[in-house]
């Protein structure tokens, strides 16, 4: 099931997409911002959604939803698949991203490499699985079953977290790629839960993006974190920093400049900085581009 | 520990703060533990307050506040969408304030205003697709995004003042009992107040939506006369509504 879907053309909503190797820069739409996806031209190459907000039976969100599809192509980034439950995926849920899925032909696909949903409990957090043997075993049980029912390649992104096992038999980045080698599944790197969970773990982030496969990487997400007590938090309420803007610079380096965005979901600014700052990751991606092309000459 | 196991202590530590839990959790960093839990609390608390924001704006703050931990003690999230956490907020609020029915029926208005806003998409009947229908036999479907409640204070006028950002009136039993309905119109939800003849007359055509059996209904509440006329009114008064979107002929 690797990736034939993907490759074909939408022939129902505006824009074309041809996601192969999809690479551009998007944002996330946020409500704040609907009017402006609506009724302006925003110069951005897709947008991203939380799948769950428009997992609903009708009315306005779906709708709007359609409208923004038929002038951007879509990403479905979603929260509560819960890939790394140990009583497997929730029927329910997958039959309604199903038919988001189907209805809006997305980009891309994605969720976490988390969990939040044990014995009917839904925690509604993304909760930190243990890199131990069964834990890789279930969470590719649950991807497997994913991609069967929607019948595409998943997308799968390296949360932040604030703690770790101690029976842990693997590092996160070996545990990534071991998921991505059994199941075929593609990969959303998260270049600033990388620098959180660094600095949280004492791991080297470079020994991170080193250890993943990187042709598996499809998309990047960046985002501002916050300082907590004692740990970094992945808070998503400021602006990129520029530790992760040079962990990005490295990341590009070792995956292409493939399709990027920036998330923001707390102290939502107007379009137009989150434009400026999407400005910069379209530099550096520049840059990258103009490097390999000299080193292919 | 099997990963099964792990999660069980996990969901005992963040729902219960069981500290047998995070002891067996044993995890580096203890630190994090606490942060997923504050994540968790903080998350569903704001869930509420988004999905009550003229319920918060009646209590205050601070006993909004304490009611939505409460909440959150009582009954952990289950569906896999946040959205749904709000569902039972109300039968917290029954149980906190017995006496302010008030209280539980402004809550009803915010999360009935917000299923109507997602419910399923339905195209309301056209008056022109009635002009053949053996009423004898016409059972009504309502759209899919209707809500009912009945209603016994003036908690109409409390919540448009609030939305509003007027000052409400002192919360009051109504002298008789009525009705709330809730809908969505285009893509706009809508709250009506109906008086109790009215509100009955939906519970019952929610039932079993026969018009014939409404206006039955009516006739030996009202009389012959003004029952058959307030049901041609209602019928009128909800296709103008878009709350009827199919009329369908039963059998004979």
């Amino acid at each position: 099931m690797s990736g034939s879907l993907r490759r074909r053309s939408n022939r129902f909503y505006g824009v074309r997409i041809m996601s192969a190797f999809f690479s551009g820069y998007g944002l996330g739409l946020r409500r704040e911002h609907y009017r402006d996806f609506l009724e302006t031209q925003v110069p951005v190459d897709f947008v991203e959604v939380i799948s769950e907000n428009f997992m609903v039976d009708g009315g306005q969100p779906r709708n709007i939803l359609r409208q923004v599809r038929e002038r951007h192509p879509v990403v479905l980034h979603g929260v509560s698949m819960s890939i790394g439950s140990a009583d497997g995926l929730n029927p329910a849920y997958l039959k309604r991203l199903k038919s988001l899925v189907d209805d809006i032909e997305p980009l891309f696909v994605s969720d976490h490499l988390s969990w939040s949903r044990i014995g009917g409990f839904n925690s509604h957090d993304l909760l930190p699985v243990p890199y131990t043997d069964e834990a890789l075993e279930r969470v590719c049980a649950n991807i497997h079953h994913a991609q069967d029912v929607l019948g595409r390649t998943l997308l799968f992104e390296n949360p932040s977290s604030y703690l770790s096992f101690p029976d842990a038999a693997m590092t996160e980045w070996e545990f990534i790629a071991e998921m991505s080698r059994r199941t075929g599944c593609e990969l959303l790197l998260d270049v600033n839960n990388v620098y959180v969970s660094a600095s949280n773990h004492g791991f080297d982030p470079l020994a991170f993006l080193d250890g993943i496969p990187a042709e598996r990487v499809r998309q990047i997400h960046l985002a501002g974190h916050s300082q907590g007590p004692d740990l970094l938090i992945d808070t998503h309420d400021s602006p990129v920093c520029t530790d992760v803007w040079d962990l990005y610079a490295k990341a590009i380096s070792l995956v292409g400049p493939v399709a990027t965005m920036i998330e923001r979901d707390d102290d939502i600014p107007p379009l137009g900085e989150l434009l400026q700052e999407l400005s910069i990751a379209r530099a550096l991606g520049s840059a990258e581009t103009a490097r390999r092309a000299g080193e292919a000459a | 520990m099997t990963l099964a196991e792990m999660q069980r202590d996990f969901q005992s530590w963040l729902v219960h703060a069981s500290e047998d839990a995070a002891d067996r959790l044993s995890v580096h960093a203890a630190a994090g533990l606490a942060v997923y839990q504050n994540n968790y609390r903080a998350q569903l608390v704001s869930c509420l307050e988004h999905a009550f924001p003229q319920l918060r704006t009646r209590l205050g703050d601070e006993a909004f506040l304490h009611t939505a931990i409460d909440h959150i003690e009582h009954c952990p999230p289950y569906a896999w969408t946040l959205d749904a956490y709000a569902e039972h907020f109300g039968e917290t609020l029954r149980r906190r304030f017995p006496e302010n029915p008030d209280i539980y029926e402004l809550a009803w208005i915010e999360q009935a205003l917000s299923e109507a806003f997602v419910a399923r998409d339905a195209t309301p009947l056209s008056p022109d697709a009635l002009a053949t229908v053996d009423w004898d036999r016409a059972r009504l479907r309502f759209t899919p995004s209707l809500r009912i409640h009945v209603m016994t204070t003036n908690v109409e006028a409390v919540w448009s003042a609030l939305c509003e950002a007027r000052t409400p009136p002192e919360s009051e039993m109504l002298a008789e009992t009525g009705g709330l309905i809730v809908w969505r119109r285009g893509f706009t939800s809508r709250l009506r107040e109906v008086d109790a003849v009215e509100y009955r007359a939906l519970v019952q055509l929610q039932q079993n939506g026969s018009f014939i059996d409404l206006c039955e209904m009516l006739v030996t509440e009202l009389g012959e006369q003004e029952g058959v006329a307030r049901a041609g009114a209602l019928l009128a008064n909800w296709l103008g509504s878009e709350l009827i979107i199919d009329v369908e002929v039963t059998e004979e």
